[in-house]
């Protein structure tokens, strides 16, 4: 395997446990920054997370302050906002999954078929620009453009005859104004993975499907989708693992007063209610429900996929 | 008769005949395709350029299309006349290289140490990091945290936060477990380099590109980062440049709260849009002049990325 370190004292370990820490010292001191980070950021915030199950009073501290064992969680449960939050996470983000998944797979499928290679690194650049763009300016040019006075897009349709459309205003385009711009943002960056995976693709495949007569789209369909079958399914696992984490930026910038009864997710509310409105242990509560969801959705799928088809993350 | 055997339409005819059609029909679909997700890419990149340089009049009123109309640079102008946009852009500048820096030198270091076989305790240290890509306290306890450190309005706060992702930390060991050779770390070794020496020496030279996608990956979030600044900082002086442009290109801020007269808070209205196409410009411009520096790196740093740690 390359860049083993055979070392020659990588004999069997029998000058005990001590012996061994101290012979890697530097190496320790080299991982100690991530470690203590982590712990400090990631971990400490964990254990905190047991406010959950207290009422929080910040002079009092997470042990002082005192323990109501399920409250927050029945609250929630039988708040009259939880089947909204819910069903406006998971819908949004599933569509959005579903919707965002293939289109980066048949950008790559396309630019791999692309014969011209100047062509091909032209479109594949262009595609990789929205990326380095941020939400805010994202947000900012959705709203630009399909302004219901004045903007790119309904200019458009009046000059073609058309009634003006106010996208922003309703509800029901929040939606797709979500998927559409977040395809149009990442499609290119995360055709890469897949163009990686196509260059892969043994040629020989290639040689012997064109004796045997088949077309570009027949070796399309039966070598090249097959090849990239296992790195879609790992990548749609991973995502799966985020379905109740739906970014909270961009959900927040594109949301106004009109459309909170669509836009309003998980995210959202818990920043909302736990820090602006200072309901800290209700909302903890919130955070570590989605939490454990999103595990549990992740494992399932990571299961489910290991059953189907022999992939899995671990 | 033989002149015209080499005519395009000839070629054409030619390669029907053996049967090619299907395979035609398929390269025109391709490129045709092609062509139009290039175009639905680059058409609002371009309008947005094109109106950033426009007359005024000619944006508000809907004439501009595709290239820009009586050139004039008013829009950039006036955001460089704005006394926060700057603000925010010196912030953020300060931010990105602080936080990029420190965020590779701590990845970096870290990921060597466990991309070394013979550190005791590789397995747990690794599960450690990788269990942070899954499970986190959430934005209320991680607050609180950020809180009783004292964090909160703290420029710190928005240098250390992120300074290792378990993404970006599990792709770098997974390049330099691959790429640095096992034989060179023990060749120096056995010349007396202790391992701060192979950290330094050996597989920080040889991983150029590795370097080069963590420092896009980190600096792009420190550039674009809106949400720490917007739960952590309250002071305005702290503010990157994302929180101004969310005032001014989402909540339509553009005064400083100063008297204004009526002539000039019609002039501001009426070049408000070019001000916005030109501060979109200008807060993009970094980031996307970066990208052909580090372009070649992409491939090979999320092909790494793909495989499994």
């Amino acid at each position: 395997m390359p860049g083993t370190l055979a070392r020659p004292d990588d004999r069997p370990r029998k000058r005990g446990l001590l012996a061994d820490l101290l012979r890697c010292w530097q190496l320790y001191v080299l991982v100690a920054p991530t470690i203590i980070y982590l712990f400090i950021f990631n971990y400490i915030p964990m254990y905190g997370m047991q406010i959950a199950f207290r009422d929080f009073i910040a002079n009092r501290g997470v042990w002082g302050s005192q323990w109501v064992g399920i409250k927050h969680f029945r609250y929630f449960f039988t708040s009259p906002q939880f089947a909204a939050l819910i069903g406006n996470t998971i819908k949004l983000s599933v569509y959005s999954l579903l919707w965002s998944f293939p289109f980066p797979i048949l950008l790559a499928l396309m630019l791999n078929e692309a014969r011209r290679l100047w062509f091909k690194k032209l479109i594949q650049n262009l595609t990789y620009i929205p990326y380095f763009i941020s939400v805010v300016v994202l947000v900012s040019m959705v709203n630009l453009f399909l302004a219901q006075g004045d903007g790119l897009i309904n200019q458009a349709i009046t000059a073609l005859g058309g009634q003006a459309i106010d996208f922003l205003g309703k509800e029901r385009y929040f939606r797709t104004i979500y998927i559409a711009s977040g395809v149009w943002q990442g499609m290119g960056w995360s055709s890469i993975i897949y163009l990686a995976a196509l260059s892969n693709v043994d040629i020989q495949l290639h040689e012997a499907a064109q004796i045997d007569g088949a077309t570009r789209l027949q070796r399309v369909w039966h070598i090249n989708i097959p090849c990239i079958l296992p790195t879609a399914i790992i990548l749609f696992i991973l995502s799966s693992g985020h379905i109740m984490t739906i970014g909270f930026e961009k959900v927040y910038l594109l949301q106004n007063t009109l459309n909170t009864a669509i836009s309003e997710v998980i995210s959202t509310y818990v920043y909302k209610t736990g820090l602006l409105n200072v309901k800290y242990s209700y909302t903890a509560a919130i955070g570590l429900f989605n939490n454990v969801i999103n595990i549990l959705i992740l494992l399932t799928v990571n299961k489910l996929s290991q059953k189907l088809s022999d992939i899995s993350l671990f | 008769m033989q002149g015209h055997t080499h005519s395009p339409v000839n070629r054409l005819v030619h390669r029907i005949r053996q049967g090619e059609l299907p395979d035609l029909i398929f390269s025109l679909a391709i490129t045709l395709l092609l062509t139009l997700i290039g175009i639905v890419v680059l058409y609002p990149l371009l309008f947005v350029l094109s109106a950033s340089l426009s007359d005024p009049n000619a944006v508000n009123s809907g004439k501009v299309w595709l290239f820009p109309i009586g050139v004039q640079f008013g829009g950039y102008v006036r955001v460089f006349e704005s006394r926060w946009v700057m603000i925010g852009y010196r912030n953020s500048l300060s931010y990105m290289v602080t936080g990029t820096f420190l965020a590779v030198l701590v990845t970096f270091t870290g990921s060597y140490a466990l991309s070394r076989r013979d550190i005791v305790g590789r397995k747990v240290l690794t599960f450690f990091i990788v269990f942070t890509m899954w499970f986190n306290g959430g934005l209320i306890p991680t607050f609180l945290l950020v809180k009783s450190l004292g964090l909160v309005d703290s420029p710190l706060v928005l240098v250390i936060l992120g300074v290792v992702n378990a993404y970006n930390f599990i792709i770098c060991r997974t390049f330099i477990q691959n790429s640095i050779p096992g034989e060179l770390q023990e060749a120096a070794r056995i010349d007396g380099s202790s391992d701060f020496g192979l950290c330094w020496r050996i597989a920080f030279p040889l991983s150029g590109p590795i370097l080069a996608i963590l420092a896009l990956y980190y600096g792009l979030g420190h550039w674009n980062n809106y949400f720490s600044a917007l739960i952590y900082l309250n002071n305005r002086s702290l503010q990157p440049l994302q929180i101004f442009l969310r005032e001014i290109l989402l909540q339509d801020q553009f005064v400083d709260g100063s008297a204004i007269d009526l002539d000039s808070l019609q002039e501001l209205v009426r070049m408000t849009k070019i001000m916005k196409y030109s501060l979109i410009v200008i807060s993009s411009l970094p980031m996307i002049m970066l990208y052909p520096f580090l372009q070649r790196y992409f491939v090979q740093g999320i092909m790494i990325g793909s495989i499994k740690g």
